[in-house]
């Protein structure tokens, strides 16, 4: 049996950058993946959304390519693109091999000469843009506030996690172009970033480049790790009202944060649970009793905290206090029982063939580069690809058993009800309206 | 040394790529068997695409070939629809099942040690479905309820009346899932038929993509569908694409949505089939005007209006006359003006003005100097061969697909565009908040708006 290895060799630059290179010689092509370990957990209240915003401003040109992002690299054969999340903003090309000087060249560029080319005009045309991606993404999908209704109440308001990536759109409009420098000037510098490079180049090549474009640029402080606290000791019950056919409920728990104990057993817990049809919630509420018409869940494990999500669309006709109950049920049984022997064989077959899966692409979202910062940005580690890999296959039935008690307690949770647009007595008994803006 | 900042670094000679290299054996049965050898990572892919997509859905059962594909996987001899779900689970298993226009591909990517349990597995689902009155009952509520739920879905209503626009009664005029009243009346006893009738071996192509020889994947191909049985061709469905669809005229189209957020908006017409001669021209053109993101119409709706997160142009391509059609959701109050832009770039595209050498540069580098990329899993490779049986192209298209397309010069594209896009004869379509925009619509000079209802 082949294991799953992601090799790699990392250099820190006396910047401070860290440089991890990946060979992998199939394709000609090299993935160039930059990660800055600044997310929406580094706004404050009142300036939501500031990090993805930024995000945009990037791909606006810089000092010495002082006009848009992708013309140069398109013309050269490249995808690119970036993503902001809570925790974290990535960039990334995947370039054929005869264009890694160029990515290089604009990666670093934006990273040490970005504010010289950042004009109130582009300023004010991507605060439109992302105004654009918070209406279509957010506003005009059906359950597009649900997240945003739950962080606001699992994490207090000055948790870092209380508030969504995409910002509100208050907050947007009042984003300051002064603020934008000062931003760049905390988070985005070499001491505060990390540089994959995966694919067909070679490792020494890699950090003789590495070295040539990013070695002038500063260092940069360090930005102060935070450490939020959140708890929650009773059950929360909430209602919000939508454009939707059918009702809807949100279950979400306080859960480890990315890599803490327990954090794999609840990633094996939402599996067993709730997603597809060999889980127990598929088996129950949308195969046999045809009550619900989806059934998923998820370990939403990020560096701070964790929550676990668990959600399920009432089949027509049917309420979600009978939902509730049979998940509440389920809930119970694998608290005391665990998963079975099956599902834990199932659940090591299916992880070694995800982290199999994981190694077949270089780079953008989830590929390989992407991984390698993930671990090392996380971590300080990149290889801990294969720590990653043991947590799962080291899990027990009890180990599950034992984290579902611990963190999966009906007396502290928060229970969100979406429901039509004036059926508020679709919600669960007790819900408290809420809106979202 | 310090970097030269005064100029971007050049960029070096492409580097050679072999593309894959296609074997083909067919079995005693007639199935049409492709395999790679494709050494990347321990995992294989296999695709058994088979002609006959949503477009051979019979006429007022739109939505049969989708759910007799849903259908297929729901038990089989002795499974359960659970335990066929926990078999593909134990070889840690990707299953997926795409319904297009002209066929609907089945997609099991494994480990390569699973090969052989993954092509039985894949044999049962596809060869030896349970059909069952339980399970059809059940997944076609599903569909329906899913139906009723996309209703709430801006892109989704703007897809359904928009096919429904484009194709009218021809049977392209749908989406793969259906139409509730369809779906309504489709029995079990039809989910039989259709797959009788279509999921013959003559009919289908196997792609097997993975670490191994040629040899073990025939191997593989074969001991899991030689027993597939030949049937005789009494009932061949005819083919959607030798069916003329009739062309649209100009129009405007309205699916009213109080209070939205956005407008999702459409724009296009039947254009060209994917067995075109002027193929590479279109690509070219397509990347020009709005298939990546910069052209002219993202870079004037997103980076210089602020209209929408992004716009763009494609071809829906199919065997039979496809569409070419704009996408993009734009903020309310932009609506008619990113309408007006939008028909205002088609049409300077088509002479008035022609694409720069920059421009046809850009368009050209970003389809060619980027290609080796789409062959780097598995999945890729596997996809791309049954693509190329989907629309009858030779091995040797991936080797031709780079000089093709740098053969295309300014010209091409502008006669391309001239020929096949029309803004005469463009449909507009607007999922939005009418009573706010409508007047604005009707000031664009296309027509008093027709309003469609909300309906899958």
């Amino acid at each position: 049996m082949t294991s799953a290895t992601l090799p790699f060799v990392k250099r820190t630059l006396s910047n401070g950058l860290d440089v991890v290179v990946h060979e992998d010689h199939h394709v000609p092509i090299v993935a160039i993946n930059i990660w800055y370990h600044v997310g929406s957990k580094d706004e404050r209240p009142g300036r939501t959304g500031f990090a993805h915003l930024f995000e945009h401003l990037m791909f606006e040109g810089s000092q010495h390519h002082n006009s848009g992002y992708f013309p140069p690299l398109q013309q050269a054969g490249a995808l690119l693109n970036g993503s902001t999340n809570a925790d974290r903003t990535n960039y990334w090309e995947v370039v054929p091999t005869s264009a890694v000087d160029l990515a290089l060249w604009m990666e670093s560029d934006r990273m040490g000469y970005l504010l010289p080319a950042l004009t109130q005009e582009r300023f004010e045309t991507q605060r439109e843009v992302v105004l654009n991606e918070r209406r279509q993404n957010y506003e005009n999908r059906p359950y597009g506030f649900a997240l945003m209704a739950i962080a606001a109440a699992i994490f207090p308001n000055d948790h870092p996690y209380h508030w969504l990536t995409i910002g509100s759109a208050s907050d947007i409009n009042a984003m300051q172009l002064d603020e934008v420098h000062d931003f760049f000037r905390t988070y985005y510098h070499a001491s505060n970033a990390s540089l994959a490079l995966a694919g067909n180049i070679e490792a020494a090549r890699g950090f003789e480049l590495a070295e040539q474009y990013f070695g002038e640029l500063p260092a940069g402080a360090k930005p102060q790790p935070l450490r939020p606290k959140a708890t929650l000791e009773r059950e929360v019950r909430l209602v919000l009202e939508d454009r939707v056919e059918m009702p809807r409920v949100y279950m979400t728990w306080h859960s480890p944060a990315m890599f803490a104990e327990d954090d794999a057993e609840m990633d094996l817990l939402a599996d067993l649970l709730a997603n597809g049809k060999t889980s127990r919630l598929y088996r129950t509420l949308v195969y046999e009793q045809r009550i619900a018409l989806d059934v998923s869940a998820y370990q939403n494990s990020r560096e701070l905290a964790g929550f676990f999500l668990l959600v399920a669309t009432a089949a027509p006709g049917r309420s979600l206090t009978e939902i509730a109950s049979v998940i509440d049920t389920e809930l119970q049984r694998v608290s005391d029982e665990g998963p079975s022997v099956a599902e834990m064989e199932r659940a090591r077959s299916q992880t070694e063939a995800h982290f199999m899966y994981r190694l077949q692409t270089v780079g953008g979202f989830g590929g390989k580069s992407d991984q390698l910062n993930a671990y090392n940005v996380f971590c300080g580690d990149p290889a801990f690809f294969a720590t990653d890999l043991a947590r799962y296959q080291s899990a027990t039935a009890d180990g599950v058993a034992g984290a579902a008690r611990r963190h999966l307690g009906f007396d502290r949770r928060v229970v969100l009800s979406i429901v039509p647009r004036g059926q508020h007595s679709l919600a669960l008994p007790g819900s408290e309206l809420v809106t979202v803006v | 040394m310090r970097v030269d900042r005064s100029r971007l670094p050049a960029i070096g000679r492409d580097p050679a790529f072999r593309f894959p290299r296609i074997v083909r054996h067919r079995l005693d049965n007639g199935l049409d068997v492709r395999t790679v050898e494709h050494h990347t990572a321990p995992v294989v892919t296999l695709v058994m695409q088979i002609e006959g997509g949503l477009g051979s859905d019979p006429h007022g059962l739109e939505g049969l070939a989708a759910l007799t594909a849903d259908m297929v996987d729901e038990g089989t001899g002795a499974l359960s629809a659970i335990q066929v779900a926990e078999a593909l689970a134990s070889i840690g298993g990707e299953y997926d099942v795409d319904v297009g226009a002209d066929a609907i591909a089945f997609t099991l990517t494994t480990l390569d040690r699973f090969a052989e349990r993954g092509a039985r597995l894949l044999a049962d689902i596809l060869l030896r479905p349970s059909l069952r009155e339980t399970d059809f009952s059940r997944v076609r509520k599903l569909r329906l309820d899913r139906l009723r739920q996309l209703t709430d879905l801006p892109p989704a209503v703007a897809e359904h009346a928009f096919v429904t626009l484009m194709y009218g009664q021809h049977p392209y005029g749908h989406l793969a899932i259906g139409t509730e009243p369809a779906l309504r009346r489709i029995e079990l006893e039809q989910v039989s038929d259709f797959h009788a009738r279509t999921f013959r071996p003559a009919r289908a192509t196997f792609a097997l993509v993975g670490p191994m020889s040629h040899e073990r994947l025939r191997t593989v191909a074969a001991e899991a569908f030689s027993g597939w049985r030949h049937e005789s061709a009494s009932a061949v469905l005819d083919g959607p694409e030798d069916i003329e669809a009739t062309s649209s005229s100009a129009r405007l189209a309205v699916v009213a949505r109080s209070g939205a957020a956005q407008s999702e908006l459409r724009m296009g017409h039947l254009s060209a089939r994917r067995d075109t001669p002027d193929y590479s021209a279109l690509l070219v053109m397509n990347a020009v005007l709005g298939g990546q993101f910069v052209s002219r119409i993202n870079l004037k709706l997103r980076e210089e209006k602020g209209y929408t997160y992004g716009a763009r142009t494609g071809f829906d391509w199919r065997r039979g006359k496809s569409p070419f059609a704009l996408q993009a959701s734009v903020h309310t109050a932009a609506t008619a003006d990113a309408i007006r832009d939008s028909l205002s770039e088609l049409d300077d595209l088509r002479g008035p003005r022609p694409p720069s050498d920059k421009e046809m540069s850009l368009a050209k580098a970003s389809l060619t100097r980027g290609y080796p990329r789409n062959f780097e899993t598995a999945q890729q490779v596997a996809r791309s061969v049954t693509q190329l049986a989907l629309y009858d192209l030779p091995d040797s298209y991936f080797e031709e697909f780079v000089p093709k397309v740098n053969a295309v010069e300014a010209p091409d594209v502008v006669r391309a565009a001239a020929k096949y896009v029309d803004p005469t004869r463009m449909v507009t379509l607007v999922v939005g908040d009418h009573q706010t925009i409508g007047d604005s619509l009707v000031a664009l000079g296309l027509g008093e708006p027709q309003l469609l209802p909300v309906e899958m």
